[in-house]
């Protein structure tokens, strides 16, 4: 005791700056965590203010371990975030060497480049929503008046083509985030080793290969890592353009934590779910960060 | 191996004409220099035989084969870069094999091939190691053990050792020199710097602003400076300048600069009234205390060990005279300075060419 009140004593003027920091970040992130960490033991309704105080102990998680609905949509969130990340590092790699191409007019294609990050994903999914649309939607009328299908096609319905249109618009909006980070990237990448592979007897596919391609892996990789957690929480270009339909094909981990928490207004079981759904961010994030220190391992400090 | 010849090869960028129509032919096995200042089209004209810089006019040849647009992968080159240019996320044994890798070589003949390149680099005990964990002389020979595991036609040098410090300068300099004589591989070697291309070269090649002002053997081109821009580029200290005019005195020819009286031969093809620079190594200005010859002040004494540098006031101009001797005369003490009249250098101060001294 005598020691910690003399450690108090000399530390006093840094602990008093650092105090308020301090119970702001406990009020804000600390409390709700461990109040929503409580609630998913208990059985508490949104409806039923007392139910806060009902204990059921693990009943919940094991309630979502035999949730034949929660695992489905946690495979299908996998499925999405593996198509989704796929699709945005190909084409963000893809447009990124394009643009590092261009030596006219460069800036104005970065700044165009970000465009799709500007705007809001309510709004992204309210736009694809219409432009899918099988009786008004863009996307139809052009594919009728080109004459390739005469029928409309029923992007929003059809449950592999709902699957296949949120993941569209989920690519269109975020594939820029990508794209930038591998040009700074090709920024920064140095010349000279790009010359002795071609000395050596690469041709341009085998720089790109060799040289290129593992100079720019973290860069990929601190975009994955990002990306992957964007996506596990993926829930408001989803939620507007099916819904979680349609009949629950394009149902994700979050849209269905958030109908089980406010539409069916039991707040605890969807806790529960949230802390099983963390899981799943946690091991991405892991997963990709373990990737780029490798990547990293042998790059930089030249 | 191979010779190279380059004729009338031209350079632009844009509108900037950088090269201006260089010949040169380099005969097979030779180590060849590419020596001057910053910006004089040397990294230019080596980045064209390389093949990572386009050929504006003329031709480029590597054995008898014109290569002017020729992919580099496919000239049989190796080229060593300034800032080694190595893989970083290879090991030093990936780096040396990757030309052999890229050409499907069988295992057995790459592990032979890394083993021998490594043993003539003593590189062996950091085959497994990755660049960053090397130090910059223990890279620039990772960077020179994957160019001679091609056993290439012609080695490109671009200026390897100016990241290195003084002393490993030096030994890299030996080490490439050795690895010429014993791998006999025709050299082009870019540097600014003149002791390097003094103390390699076969042949050294001036340039300056994208046209070569002299070639020829480092000792020749240091004894006969074809004009005045190669007596002032090569040698150090500076070979000493002093302007003046030809003048009869007693018959005979001299140099009149200021109030000073200049000795030459007499067989100089000069004329009387002719504006002439007159040169003079510091090693070929005897420095005399109460001697005869040109009276100058001492101003700096510089001991460098084998010899002693005294930089001098002679009427007016910095001079700079070398002696083996050990010289310890005061600053601000009179002597005198005698030229050797077999070493004086006259040069035209119109066109700046070397005059004829017989």
């Amino acid at each position: 005791m005598k020691k910690i009140r003399q450690c108090l004593r000399e530390h006093s003027v840094p602990l008093a700056l650092l105090a308020p920091a301090v119970i702001i970040i406990l009020l804000v992130v600390l409390l709700p965590l461990i109040f929503s960490f409580y609630t998913s033991f208990t059985n508490y309704r949104l409806i039923k203010p007392e139910t806060l105080w009902q204990w059921i102990g693990l009943r919940n998680y094991q309630r979502i371990m035999g949730d034949w609905a929660f695992w489905v949509a946690f495979g299908r969130t996998v499925l999405f975030l593996t198509i989704a990340l796929n699709l945005e590092m190909l084409l963000g790699l893809g447009l990124a060497l394009l643009v590092n191409r261009i030596t006219w007019g460069q800036r104005v294609m970065r700044t165009i480049m970000m465009f799709p990050m500007m705007f809001s994903p309510i709004l992204v999914g309210f736009q694809f929503k219409y432009m899918f649309n099988d009786t008004i939607g863009v996307v139809n009328n052009a594919l009728q008046s080109l004459g390739l299908t005469h029928e409309a096609i029923p992007f929003l319905v059809d449950r592999w083509l709902a699957f296949f249109s949120i993941s569209i618009a989920e690519i269109w909006m975020s594939t820029s985030i990508f794209a930038i980070l591998i040009l700074a990237g090709l920024f920064a990448m140095p010349r000279d080793p790009i010359e002795a592979a071609r000395v050596d007897g690469c041709n341009n596919w085998q720089v790109f290969r060799h040289i290129t391609l593992p100079f720019l892996m973290p860069f990929i990789y601190i975009a994955m890592t990002i990306r992957s957690l964007d996506v596990a929480r993926a829930y408001d270009v989803v939620d507007v353009m099916t819904g979680g339909g349609p009949a629950g094909r394009t149902e994700l981990l979050w849209t269905l934590i958030a109908r089980t928490a406010y539409d069916d207004a039991r707040m605890g079981r969807a806790n529960a779910m949230a802390y099983v759904s963390i899981l799943l961010s946690i091991f991405f994030t892991w997963f990709f960060f373990r990737k780029l220190m490798q990547a990293r391992k042998h790059l930089g400090a030249f | 191996m191979s010779s190279v010849t380059i004729s009338k090869v031209k350079k632009n960028y844009g509108a900037i004409e950088v090269l201006h129509g260089i010949d040169l032919k380099i005969e097979d096995g030779q180590f060849v220099v590419l020596l001057g200042p910053s910006g004089c089209g040397k990294s230019t004209l080596l980045r064209m035989l390389a093949g990572l810089e386009a050929i504006t006019a003329g031709d480029i040849s590597i054995g008898n084969r014109i290569v002017n647009d020729v992919h580099p992968k496919d000239r049989n080159i190796a080229m060593v870069f300034q800032n080694y240019a190595l893989y970083a996320h290879m090991t030093v044994k990936e780096n040396i094999a990757f030309s052999m890798r890229l050409k499907k070589t069988a295992n057995s003949i790459v592990d032979e091939r890394v083993k021998w390149a490594s043993e003539i680099l003593s590189l062996e005990p950091y085959l497994e190691r990755y660049p960053k964990e090397l130090s910059g002389g223990q890279r620039q020979r990772v960077a020179m053990g994957r160019a001679i595991v091609r056993n290439p036609d012609v080695f490109l040098f671009d200026e390897p050792l100016s990241n290195l410090d003084a002393k490993l300068r030096v030994q890299m300099r030996t080490e490439i020199k050795e690895l010429h004589q014993k791998l006999k591989t025709t050299t082009v070697y870019v540097t600014h710097d003149q002791i390097e291309a003094m103390t390699m070269a076969d042949i050294v090649v001036i340039m300056r602003d994208g046209v070569i002002e002299q070639s020829g053997k480092p000792l020749d081109i240091y004894d006969k400076p074809a004009n005045l821009f190669v007596a002032q580029f090569i040698g150090s200290p500076g070979m000493n300048l002093l302007e003046g005019e030809i003048v009869l005195d007693k018959k005979s020819k001299i140099v009149k600069s200021g109030n000073l009286s200049l000795p030459i031969p007499q067989s100089s093809k000069v004329e009387v009234g002719q504006k002439v620079v007159y040169g003079i190594r510091p090693e070929h200005l005897k420095p005399k205390m109460n001697g005869q010859g040109l009276p100058a002040k001492i101003k700096v004494v510089e001991p460098t060990g084998p010899e002693t540098h005294l930089y001098l006031d002679l009427d007016g101009n910095e001079v700079c005279s070398t002696s083996r001797e050990r010289l310890e005369w005061p600053v601000d003490s009179d002597i005198n300075l005698s030229p050797v009249l077999d070493n004086v250098h006259l040069f035209d101060a119109k066109t700046k060419l070397t005059i004829d001294v017989g």
